[in-house]
């Protein structure tokens, strides 16, 4: 395999594996915070002891996601050099700014939060919890506005002098900042987070209830739990809903790619499985309207009129386009110093062109499709789990409110079986997301093929194999020590 | 504000996180102690705690001066991390195992054992200052990169960075100059480590071992500095002229230090808070020392930088080929990011405070027997 490709599968199990951590710190971290105001407000023991269980839980997989965090961010450079240069006016701010006003935030809260409790005031604990996992949410609003940019790369403008897409004012800052995908992505990756942590919650309290150990504190942890897990899931979809609709607008091949749309239209149909299909309900989660347009891969790959009435070309139209935007930008180079009527003639054809000047850098159009049969399942398996998680946490929070679990051992089971079904869902999600826009890592700007660094497919090989290692270690290691903290429990004494 | 203010502003403050950087590395010079034979299991174990409330601190400020990198001089980040891909793989490696190790090491199940998270913990200790040191050093002996920005437009071969040794970084272990400032930081944050313990540990045992290695260690660290200082103002630079050309000059470094008498001072001041650090440290009555030697290598580490790239020098030379080399002008992101990036800076402050009020409120006990011995928890 080539460097590209090894590069491609190093990123991706970094990430992958990042966000096996980083969702249940987002959902725990919420969890315990309501744990502890309520220790604080209704001065109860119990829920102290209970969020400090939470807690240790809490500590044992932080660690592993800061540790997979660092790795994402040093890959950019090590792997995608191209990238960095390419983008790097536009994406090291967020990451930047993600450092400095989330990162440390997280990092000096925590240590307050599990080794302060007998070193700070009551309040100075519970606001360093809730700092500890706003800081979390802050972190991941500032890398996904870097994601977000990625999906639709507003405010940017490219500069031949530099070779490389710059900010187009300091306004545009505003724009990226604010960005419809990245604010989406956000509410959707956080409350997902909620999802997971509010599922892993329930599960582990559901074993507890089937053990009959622990049993006050695990209907407590359960009822929170499950609140913070329906709250989050019934946030996801909306969430969800508007992030079909900014892929319908910005990124049209992942959304034919996901329905598996060879020939879209309008009154697009949705297929929930093959064969299976509603009329007119394409449309209308794409679009909000019943007539709205949604193109399939062939239109895109042959050309169409989009709902505001532009016409799209065809890919081969933008790879020719593409094409003569970098011969362009070649010759302008060329020519600046010692030509510059020459210069000025290729800057006006590179201006011309330049919006499709990453198209150029593809072989043939058909590259512009991801791999549908991965993109359009995770996105099925993504929803579908979806639905299960949300229906089995609306019941088994039902049952325990209403003190009715005595033999419904079933729901208990089935809670508890979630737990990994909750984490598959996120990361079908990130597949459909990720997989989905390929191949651009920029879209429209720059294809992975071009973002790379030059580097031996040996020298990445190695890397990743050593990282494979690495994350496999620390994930059994990981699994054996909170079965560890779950089986010892809490050890409240009310029991 | 011009663009030439902000891009020495934004070299200013990636200096700054350079040297906040070093000096957390308190963490991993203290973190090597625990292979020390007279320290028992208890007092490694009081070391480890110390370290422990500590290291997410340092990790943060390890990312941040990345990210910071990256934001403000991206070519940097790009030719560097994709070109001395090893140094920097191996460097993340033994930040990755430093991470786990603190919660791991103590947990039933933990596969590695207390000792295999222990040597983690001493392999980064070394590791993670000498290679930031070596990289770092290379900012005056150079690299073997060539940097084509025209490349983009070439289906055939696209980056615009490439290194020329099939060492990818590496190739700095035979730059004694480079080396030398490696061990210099081993060296440094092995003492600032010992500081750090002897400051906010309360064990006789283990303070005695501090003392004993600030004994051991404090002179040959000053002797290995000057000895790093003298080469440096001996060797050759790198001078950029106005048009951006790169010409090697003779005694630049001993010019900047002559030129900028402010970073001139600042290296004298620094040094000299780092000796005082250590002289307090070495009294056996005295548990002081630390916050003197941190604020002095915070000082020193940025007048290293100051001088590798203020006053018209390349501060990523190219020994392949002298007009691909780094300068903050050439590398550095637009002006528009940049302006956005410094009114994002003034919040700098605010962060900074907020770390020292918690760390004033966590440090107010010091580590004790008691507290390691007791039900809380702890690493």
């Amino acid at each position: 395999m080539e460097v590209i490709t090894w590069s491609r599968l190093q990123f991706a199990m970094t990430a992958a594996y990042h966000w096996l951590f980083v969702p249940l710190t987002l959902g725990l971290a919420l969890v315990m915070a309501i744990m502890e105001t309520l220790y604080v407000v209704k001065k109860d023991d119990s829920w102290k002891k209970t969020a400090q269980f939470w807690m240790k839980v809490f500590a044992i997989n932080f660690a592993v996601g800061i540790a997979t965090g660092i790795i994402l961010e040093f890959e950019f450079g090590t792997n995608w050099s191209n990238y960095s240069w390419f983008v790097g006016d536009m994406f090291g701010a967020p990451l930047a700014i993600e450092g400095i006003l989330a990162f440390f935030m997280e990092a000096t809260f925590f240590a307050v939060m599990f080794f302060g409790w007998e070193k700070v005031s009551k309040r100075f604990h519970l606001a360093s919890t809730w700092l500890t996992g706003i800081g979390a949410a802050i972190s991941a609003y500032w890398i996904l506005v870097a994601n977000g940019w990625m999906q639709n790369p507003v405010g940017t403008t490219f500069n031949p002098d530099t070779v490389r897409s710059e900010m187009a004012s300091a306004q545009a800052f505003w724009e990226v900042v604010t960005n419809p995908v990245a604010v989406s992505k956000f509410f959707h990756s956080v409350t997902s987070g909620w999802v997971v942590g509010g599922v892993f919650v329930a599960g582990v309290s559901s074993w507890y209830l089937l053990k009959g150990r622990e049993t006050v504190f695990a209907k407590k942890s359960l009822l929170i739990g499950g609140l913070v897990g329906i709250i989050g899931s019934f946030a996801v979809m909306l969430s969800g809903d508007s992030s079909g609709v900014h892929a319908a607008e910005f990124q049209p091949m992942k959304l034919a790619a996901a329905e598996g749309l060879r020939d879209g239209g309008r009154r697009a149909a949705f297929t929930i499985v093959p064969g299976v299909r509603i009329p007119g309900m394409l449309s209308i989660l794409a679009t909000h309207s019943l007539d709205g347009y949604v193109p399939g891969i062939n239109d895109i790959l042959n050309g169409y009129t989009d709902n505001d009435g532009n016409e799209i070309p065809s890919v081969a139209e933008k790879m020719e386009r593409g094409r003569m935007a970098l011969d362009a930008l070649a010759a302008y180079r060329e020519n600046r110093e010692t030509d510059p009527e020459a210069a000025a003639a290729a800057r006006a054809i590179l201006d011309e062109n330049v919006q499709y000047m990453g198209y150029g850098h593809l072989e043939k159009p058909e590259d512009v499709i991801p791999p549908v049969g991965i993109v359009f399942w995770s996105f099925r398996l993504m929803i579908g789990i979806g639905m299960l998680l949300l229906l089995v946490l609306l019941l088994t929070v039902w049952f325990t409110w209403k003190e009715k679990l005595k033999g419904k051992k079933w729901l208990l089971w089935t809670m508890l079986c979630c737990i990994p079904l909750a984490y598959l869902c996120g990361q079908f999600g990130w597949i459909v997301a990720e997989v989905g826009r390929q191949p651009w890592t920029i879209q429209g700007l720059l294809p992975v093929n071009v973002a790379i660094s030059s580097l031996s497919a040996a020298a990445v090989k190695t890397t990743f194999f050593i990282f494979l290692g690495v994350f496999a270690l620390f994930l059994i290691i990981e699994i054996r020590i909170m079965l560890g903290a779950i089986r010892k429990g809490p050890q409240i004494s009310e029991d | 504000m011009t663009y030439e203010i902000l891009q020495n502003y934004w070299w200013c403050l990636v200096s700054l996180l350079g040297g906040l950087l070093v000096a957390l590395m308190f963490v991993q010079g203290a973190n090597l102690h625990l292979g020390n034979k007279k320290l028992d299991n208890v007092q490694k174990r009081m070391v480890l705690n110390a370290t422990g409330r500590k290291w997410e601190l340092t990790f943060t400020t390890l990312v941040t001066f990345g990210g910071a990198f990256f934001a403000s001089f991206p070519l940097f980040y790009s030719t560097s991390f994709g070109g001395a891909y090893w140094v920097w793989m191996i460097l993340l490696v033994t930040f990755v195992f430093q991470a786990v190790s603190y919660e791991f090491q103590h947990k039933k199940g933990n596969l590695l054992g207390v000792k295999g998270f222990r040597i983690a913990l001493m392999v980064n200790g070394f590791l993670a200052p000498f290679l930031v040191g070596t990289a770092v050093g290379t900012f005056f002996t150079g690299s073997d990169f060539t940097v084509d920005k025209a490349a983009i437009a070439d289906p055939s071969s696209p980056v615009i960075s490439t290194w020329g040794s099939g060492w990818h970084g590496l190739e700095a272990l035979a730059q004694p100059h480079a080396v030398l400032l490696g061990l210099c930081l081993v060296g440094l944050t092995t003492l600032l480590g010992a500081l750090y313990v002897l400051q906010y540990v309360e064990n006789g045992g283990v303070r005695k071992r501090m003392h004993e290695t600030i004994h051991r260690f404090s002179i040959p660290f000053v002797i290995l500095f000057v000895a790093w200082l003298a080469m440096l103002v001996l060797r050759n630079g790198y001078a950029v002229d106005p048009d951006g050309t790169v010409t090697v000059q003779q005694y630049k470094y001993l010019d900047n230090l002559l030129q900028m008498p402010g970073v001139l001072a600042m290296l004298v001041v620094g040094v000299g808070l780092i000796i005082w650090g250590l002289a307090q440290g070495a009294q056996i009555e005295s548990h002081r020392g630390f916050w003197p030697a941190a604020g002095g290598t915070v000082l020193v580490v940025m007048a290293v930088f100051f001088l590798a790239g203020l006053n018209n020098t390349a501060y990523y030379p190219s020994n392949t080929d002298l007009q691909s080399s780094l300068t903050i002008r050439n590398s550095s992101s637009s002006y528009f990011t940049l302006t956005v990036m410094s009114w994002v800076s003034l919040l700098i402050p605010f962060v900074v405070a907020y770390i020292a009020y918690a760390w004033r409120a966590m440090d107010r006990k010091k580590i004790t027997l008691d507290e390691i011995e007791g039900p809380g928890n702890k690493y």
